[in-house]
C-alpha cells in the first residue's frame, strides 16, 4: 500500500506523542559492534533467543494436546506422535530445540567466560546469563519428566535422589518437587507446573534485564581489540548491517532444526512402570551426563562423607569458582586472568571428556 | 523541629522517628510476608498421605511353579519395588528392589548370578543381598519369603 510521507510523518508524530519512544530508537541507531576475529561468538545470544522463541510457540501449541495425568501422559504423546497432524512435527520442534537451545546456551556461556566479557561494569550481565542457563537446565529437567516413559521416570528418580544428598535442605527440597517419597502423580503435577508456568515466567523475567543491561553497556570489546589504536578499531553499526547478519545466523539454525526434526522426529520410550527394573544401559540427557559420569566414579565413601555428596560439594564448589570469576578476575592481575582462562579451558576439558566417556560407557 | 529531634523515648534507649517508622514497617512486612508465605509453603508441602493399598504386611505371589529356578521375578510389594528370587540350589529370596545407592529398581541377572542396578552398575549378591560391586554403600533391605501350601509368600521381615 502507498502511503504518502506527509500522511506517514503524521503517523509517527502521533506515536511519538504518545510513546516517548524516540531516545530508543537513538540508541537502537547508534548501537554499533566491534568487528575482530572473535566477532563470531556475538551471534550465540541472539540464536538462544531464537531456540527461545520456538520453544515457547511450540510448548504452547503443545499443551493443547499433552494431558499431565498419569495414566494419560504417555498416551497424550503418543497421540500427539501419530494421532494429531503434524503433532510429530511440532513435538520435534520442541524437543530438538530444548536441546540445541541448551548447546547453545553453554556456547553463548562459554564465550562470555573466555572474552573475559564479565569483567566491570558487566558483572550482572554475568550473574544474570548464569541464572539463565540454569533455568535452562531446569527446563531440560522438568520437561523430561512428561513423556512419563521408562528413561524419563528413572532420569527424574536420579536427579531427585542426588538432590536429596545434600544435607540439611536437599532432602526437603527433593521430597517438595516429588511431592511424596516417590515419583507419581504429584511429580507429574509439579514438574509440569514448573516447566509450563514457573520457569517461563522466571525466564522471561531475567531475560529481560539481562538484555536490558547488554543494551545499556554495547558489546563488549575483548582485550585485544581494546589494546588498538582508536583508528585502528573497526566497528559496524547494528542497524542495518548487524542485524541481517543476526537474521541471516536465525535462518540457519532454524534450518538446522528444521532438518533435525525432519531427518530424525523424536521418538518415545515405553511407557514408564515404577515397579519395573531400570533398564539397562540407561543414561541422562547429554547435557548431564558429564556430571553423571563423574558421580559414577567417585566411591561409595570418602573418609566419613558419602561419595555422592563429596562430588556434589566439589562441584558445585567449582561452578560456584566459575560463576563468581567476575568478582576475582577483574583484569587486573595478570595472573588471576591466566587462571581464569585456565579454569574455563579445564571444565570444558572435563565436560567434553566426561560427556562422551559417559555416552560410550 | 527535624524528624530526627522527635523522640520517642522507650526506657533508656532513645529513638528516632524514622528509625521508629522503619523498624515498624519492616516488621509488618516481615510479618505479612510470613502471614502469607507460611500458608503457601504448607500448600506445597506433600501431605503424606498414602493410598491403603500401600501398607501391607504380606503378598502372595503366586505358585512355586511360576517361579524357575534360576530365575528372578520383580513384583510391586504395597508402594516399594520387590524381587524375588529362585535360586539354582532351589532357594527363595526376597528384597526390596531399591537400590541403595541412588534408589533405582534392581534386577536379577541370570548370566551373572548377581542382582543388577542398571543406573550404575550396582551390584549385589542374590543370596544375602550384600553390596559386592559398584557403588551401592549397603545391602538390600531382605523381605521374609515362606512357602505355604505350594504359594509363595513375601513379608516384611
Ligand atoms: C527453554 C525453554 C524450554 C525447554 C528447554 C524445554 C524442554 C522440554 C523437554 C526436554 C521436553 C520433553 C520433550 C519430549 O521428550 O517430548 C519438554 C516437553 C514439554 N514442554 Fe517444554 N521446554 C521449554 C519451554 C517450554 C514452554 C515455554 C512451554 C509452554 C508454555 C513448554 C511446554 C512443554 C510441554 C507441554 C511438554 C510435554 C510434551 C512433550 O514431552 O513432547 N516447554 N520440554
Ligand atoms: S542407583 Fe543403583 S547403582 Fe546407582
Amino acid at each position: 500500500m502507498f502511503i504518502g510521507k506527509r500522511e506517514k510523518r503524521k503517523v509517527l508524530y502521533w506515536l511519538e506523542r504518545r510513546l516517548h519512544a524516540s531516545p530508543l530508537i537513538e540508541l537502537a541507531l547508534h548501537k554499533r559492534v566491534p568487528v575482530h576475529k572473535h566477532s563470531v561468538w556475538y551471534y550465540f545470544g541472539g540464536i538462544s533467543l531464537l531456540f527461545l522463541m520456538v520453544q515457547i510457540v511450540t510448548g504452547i501449541l503443545l499443551m493443547v494436546y499433552y494431558v499431565p495425568e498419569l495414566a494419560s501422559a504417555h498416551a497424550s504423546i503418543l497421540k500427539i506422535n501419530s494421532g494429531v497432524e503434524f503433532g510429530w512435527f511440532i513435538r520435534s520442534l520442541h524437543s530438538w530445540g530444548a536441546n540445541l537451545m541448551i548447546a547453545v546456551v553453554f556456547i553463548h556461556f562459554f564465550s562470555a567466560y573466555f572474552m573475559k566479557a564479565y569483567r566491570k561494569p558487566r558483572e550482572l550481565t554475568w550473574l544474570t546469563g548464569v541464572v539463565l542457563l540454569v533455568l535452562c537446565l531446569g527446563f531440560g529437567f522438568t520437561g523430561y519428566l512428561l513423556p512419563w516413559d521408562e528413561v524419563s521416570f528413572f532420569a527424574t528418580k536420579i536427579g531427585l535422589d542426588i538432590s536429596s544428598k545434600v544435607p540439611v535442605i536437599g532432602d526437603i527440597i527433593a521430597t517438595m518437587l516429588r511431592g511424596g517419597t516417590s515419583i507419581g502423580q504429584s511429580t507429574l503435577s509439579r514438574f509440569f507446573t514448573i516447566h509450563v508456568s514457573v520457569l517461563p515466567i522466571l525466564l522471561m523475567g531475567l531475560l529481560s534485564v539481562h538484555l536490558a543491561i547488554v543494551q545499556a553497556h554495547g558489546m563488549s570489546e575483548p582485550s585485544d581489540f581494546t589494546k588498538q589504536e582508536d583508528e585502528e578499531k573497526k566497528y559496524e553499526p547494528f542497524f542495518p548491517d548487524f542485524f541481517f547478519k543476526d537474521i541471516l545466523v536465525w535462518i540457519l539454525a532454524g534450518n538446522l532444526l528444521f532438518a533435525l526434526t525432519m531427518l530424525a522426529p523424536w521418538g518415545i520410550g515405553p511407557e514408564a512402570d515404577p515397579f519395573a527394573p531400570a533398564p539397562i544401559g540407561i543414561k541422562p540427557e547429554w547435557y548431564f551426563l558429564a556430571m553423571f559420569q563423574f558421580l559414577k566414579l567417585v566411591p561409595p565413601m570418602i573418609g566419613p562423607i558419602e561419595g555422592e555428596l563429596f562430588g556434589i560439594l566439589v562441584m558445585t564448589i567449582f561452578a560456584g569458582i566459575l560463576a563468581a570469576v567476575p568478582f576475582w578476575d577483574t583484569g587486573e592481575s595478570k595472573l588471576k586472568s591466566d587462571l581464569a582462562t585456565a579454569l574455563g579451558v579445564i571444565t570444558v576439558l572435563f565436560m567434553v571428556i566426561f560427556s562422551v566417556w559417559g555416552a560410550m560407557s | 523541629m527535624s524528624d530526627e529531634e522527635i523522640e520517642i523515648i522507650d526506657g533508656d534507649k532513645k529513638i528516632g522517628r524514622a528509625t521508629f517508622v522503619k523498624t515498624a514497617v519492616g516488621g509488618f512486612a516481615l510479618l505479612w510476608g510470613g502471614m502469607t508465605l507460611y500458608p503457601v509453603y504448607r500448600y506445597l508441602c506433600p501431605n503424606g498421605e498414602e493410598d491403603a493399598s500401600s501398607k501391607i504386611a504380606s503378598l502372595d505371589i503366586g505358585k512355586v511353579s511360576d517361579f524357575p529356578a534360576g530365575s528372578g521375578k520383580n513384583f510391586k510389594f504395597g508402594s516399594t519395588p520387590a524381587l524375588v528370587i529362585h535360586t539354582t540350589q532351589g532357594d527363595f529370596h526376597a528384597f526390596k528392589a531399591v537400590c541403595t545407592h541412588l534408589g533405582c529398581t534392581v534386577q536379577y541377572r541370570k548370566e551373572k548370578n548377581k542382582i543388577w542396578c542398571a543406573c550404575h552398575g550396582g551390584a549385589y549378591d542374590p543370596d544375602s543381598g550384600k553390596n559386592v560391586a559398584g557403588p551401592p554403600p549397603k545391602p538390600l533391605m531382605a523381605l521374609k519369603v515362606d512357602i505355604v501350601n505350594d504359594r509363595v509368600i513375601i513379608s516384611n521381615a
